[in-house]
């Protein structure tokens, strides 16, 4: 959190919020979906501060990956665990720790820019330390919309509107699913600087992208070893 | 607390603006517009058989939207979210169905008395007609929502929604018509209605937890 | 990697004990179902004529064993998926899966020929009997179960969730059934019992008796041949997805 970046971040950010947990555990993770085995054996450790990138062909198991960590789909082999919190693999409860960022994004047509960050912030328990709406649209770039419908968004706008809870309701683990996916260079810029933030605050970050991330310090590639 | 109230708002606002009240309702009256025309406009007729068609009728309008209660959120990738939200699964789907009662049920049951009065109800009978749908739409939105929550992941669910219900209502027709029944005969029937009570009672505490279960499933 | 394969994904593990045992069972079961329902029905049709219902009184030997396993079968079903969920033992799915339309047509066979026992008495086929008409509903539990095994693609998926259905099912069936008896008195209180067994003496106990074994033979040697069918099904599944 340096003041020399873009400033305005810092709002919404709370000092140190991510004390608990120290780090995220992978211990022998397998997954199937349907008859096929997307990967077994993943082992891998995070720290506060660090970025996994995972990368792998389409229909590698990215995705589930990125799932079976949110607690979304339990994993068939392995454990899961966040600090020294017990592994939650075999209860497939959804952790309150990490926010999930996925392909479908979960937005409401029917609702305005303004409404969708409204809600976003009561739905995540947001703190009331948190910014105003207008400097968190100016911080993704929709500044003056407001009042838009969510259903007239480009593609790259509702991406980056989806990326409001991140910014509402600290948790120490992001999971991005193929988080560049439709932005553009300012856009994927905004990913950079939010992650670049959420690291140095000491959080943590597991994305899959089939570009190379520039935040992360780990890298992990599925499906090479068939 | 917050959070449970902004989920149920947030379905209320969604509910209302994709105009399914209306639908709901115009879907009602539209029921009960039929009516005469397959049993013939003979007033005794209709009256003795209203409170059995305008069950029917309610059942049928609420059965119409309340597949699109959780499949939405399941296509659109909120149900992901919910998951993940500070409040346990089994509270978000309470918040939703609440939102859901209150932004269709209750339009619902506002227009019932009109609805009654076409079947040659006397405003007499109405106050007998709503207490006994009050006590028992509740068990309605709870177990069809066991149904939408088991179908969400079906594309075009809604008839599954309506078969895998259906057998949950049984019950509930059963003594809400027959409540409803004897209001026609001048009486207040405690007993059908305690029962009503007593199966909208149960249905809230079981409901959520097997919603929540069938939704986690939909989502792996 | 292969070997990986049927460890994780257990639904489709190979169930090698299971299937042996199977083939071992397959013909006895079938040919006890088979014995029992041929000497039953034999029994069954030489009984004396009932003084009140004459020859239609025979229909019972089917009606009565038929609604038995209705009932059993959907018990069945929901056994087999607790014991799936609670100990991931994709057998029991297997089994409830393979049981549904077993227990569905004996719900079919116990209305057919309840309407067909009662039409000389009621002078009509149907009569919103409290009996019948539970099992009326009961025959929509079933139907909806398979309908999601149908309408879900994803296996694992269709299997939990028609398991949910299952148990929830489970316990509305005796909520259905006090709700429609108390609905039934009230309405006509005459007939409630007209479906009701005659007083039953030896006569007619034991070849009901041979019946309902008999149609619990047939029930599990129909539910063992669907399964053994299910399990060569997505064994057939798997080799198709590895190429072979």
């Amino acid at each position: 959190m340096t003041e020399n970046t873009m400033a305005k971040p810092q709002k919404f950010f709370l000092p140190n919020p991510y004390a608990e947990p120290a780090h995220l555990q992978l211990q022998g993770l397998a997954c199937s979906r349907g008859l096929r085995l997307l990967f077994e054996g993943i082992s891998q450790t995070l720290k506060g501060g660090e970025a996994l990138a995972l990368y792998g062909a389409n229909g590698s198991g990215k995705t589930s990956l990125l799932r079976q960590i949110a607690g979304l789909l339990p994993a068939d082999i392995g454990t899961i665990s966040f600090g020294d919190a017990p592994s939650h693999a075999p209860s497939h409860t959804p952790s309150r720790r990490v926010h999930f960022i996925g392909h479908a994004d979960g937005l409401k047509n029917a609702l305005s820019v303004g409404e969708t960050l409204v809600f976003d912030a009561a739905l995540w328990g947001a703190p009331k330390a948190a910014g105003n709406t207008n400097d968190l649209l100016a911080l993704l770039g929709l500044k003056n919309r407001a009042w838009q419908a969510v259903g007239d968004l480009s593609a790259g706008q509702r991406r980056r509107l989806a990326l409001a809870k991140l910014c509402l309701a600290p948790r120490p683990i992001w999971l991005l699913d193929e988080p560049m996916t439709a932005l553009d260079e300012a856009g994927q810029q905004l990913i950079d600087t939010l992650a670049g933030e959420h690291l140095a605050a000491g959080g943590m970050i597991v994305a899959s992208s089939h570009v190379p991330l520039g935040f992360a310090t780990q890298t992990l590639t599925l499906g090479a070893s068939t | 607390m917050s959070v449970f109230w902004a989920i149920c708002r947030q379905h209320v606002v969604l509910a209302w603006r994709g105009g399914h009240a209306t639908l709901a309702v115009a879907f009602l009256f539209i029921g009960v517009t039929l009516m005469p025309f397959g049993l013939g406009p003979e007033l005794a007729l209709l009256q003795a058989l209203a409170p059995g068609l305008l069950w029917v009728v309610l059942i049928m309008a609420l059965l119409t939207s309340l597949d699109r209660v959780f499949q939405a959120d399941y296509e659109d990738g909120s149900l992901d979210q919910m998951l993940l939200m500070p409040l346990p699964l089994e509270f978000v789907v309470l918040a939703k169905l609440l939102g859901h009662y209150i932004a269709l049920v209750l339009p619902l049951l506002l227009a019932v008395p009109l609805a009654g009065l076409l079947l040659n109800l006397a405003p007499a009978h109405l106050p007998m007609l709503l207490l006994a749908m009050l006590a028992g739409s509740p068990a309605l939105v709870l177990l069809g929502g066991i149904g939408a929550s088991l179908a969400v992941s079906v594309r075009r669910g809604g008839l599954l929604t309506v078969l895998l219900s259906l057998p949950f209502y049984v019950p509930v027709m059963i003594f809400g018509a027959g409540a409803t029944k004897q209001a026609l005969a001048g009486e207040i029937d405690e007993a059908r209605l305690a029962i009503l009570g007593l199966i909208s009672l149960a249905s809230l505490l079981a409901a959520p937890v097997a919603i929540a279960a069938a939704l986690r499933n939909a989502v792996r | 990697m292969l070997k990986a394969l049927e460890n994780i994904s257990a639904f489709y593990a190979n169930p090698t004990r299971f299937m042996k045992l199977a083939a071992r069972l397959h013909a006895p079961l079938w040919a006890v179902a088979l014995a029992l329902l041929a000497y039953g029905l034999f029994r069954a049709l030489h009984v004396p004529e009932d003084y009140q219902q004459g020859e239609t009184v025979k229909i019972m030997f089917v009606h009565v064993p038929a609604a038995w396993m209705a009932l059993f079968g959907y018990s069945f079903i929901f056994f087999a998926s607790v014991t799936a969920l609670i100990f991931r033992h994709p057998l029991g799915h297997v089994a409830a899966r393979a049981a549904a339309p077993v227990g569905a047509t004996f719900t079919l066979i116990a209305l057919v020929t309840g309407s067909l026992w009662g039409q000389p008495m009621w002078g009509t086929w149907w009569v919103w009997d409290a009996r019948l008409t539970s099992m009326l509903v009961l025959l929509f539990i079933y139907i909806g179960y398979i309908a999601i095994w149908q309408a879900i693609d994803e296996p694992t998926r269709a299997a939990r969730t028609a398991a949910l259905l299952a148990i929830v099912g489970f316990v509305n069936v005796p909520i259905v059934k006090f709700s429609v008896d108390w609905w039934n008195t009230l309405h006509q209180p005459a007939s409630v019992s007209r479906l009701a067994r005659p007083a039953l003496h030896a006569d007619f106990l034991y070849p009901l008796l041979i019946m309902g074994v008999a149609f619990f033979a047939l029930f599990f040697a129909l539910t063992l041949t669907r399964m053994q069918m299910e399990i060569l099904r997505q064994k057939l599944r798997v080799r198709r997805m590895r190429g072979n």
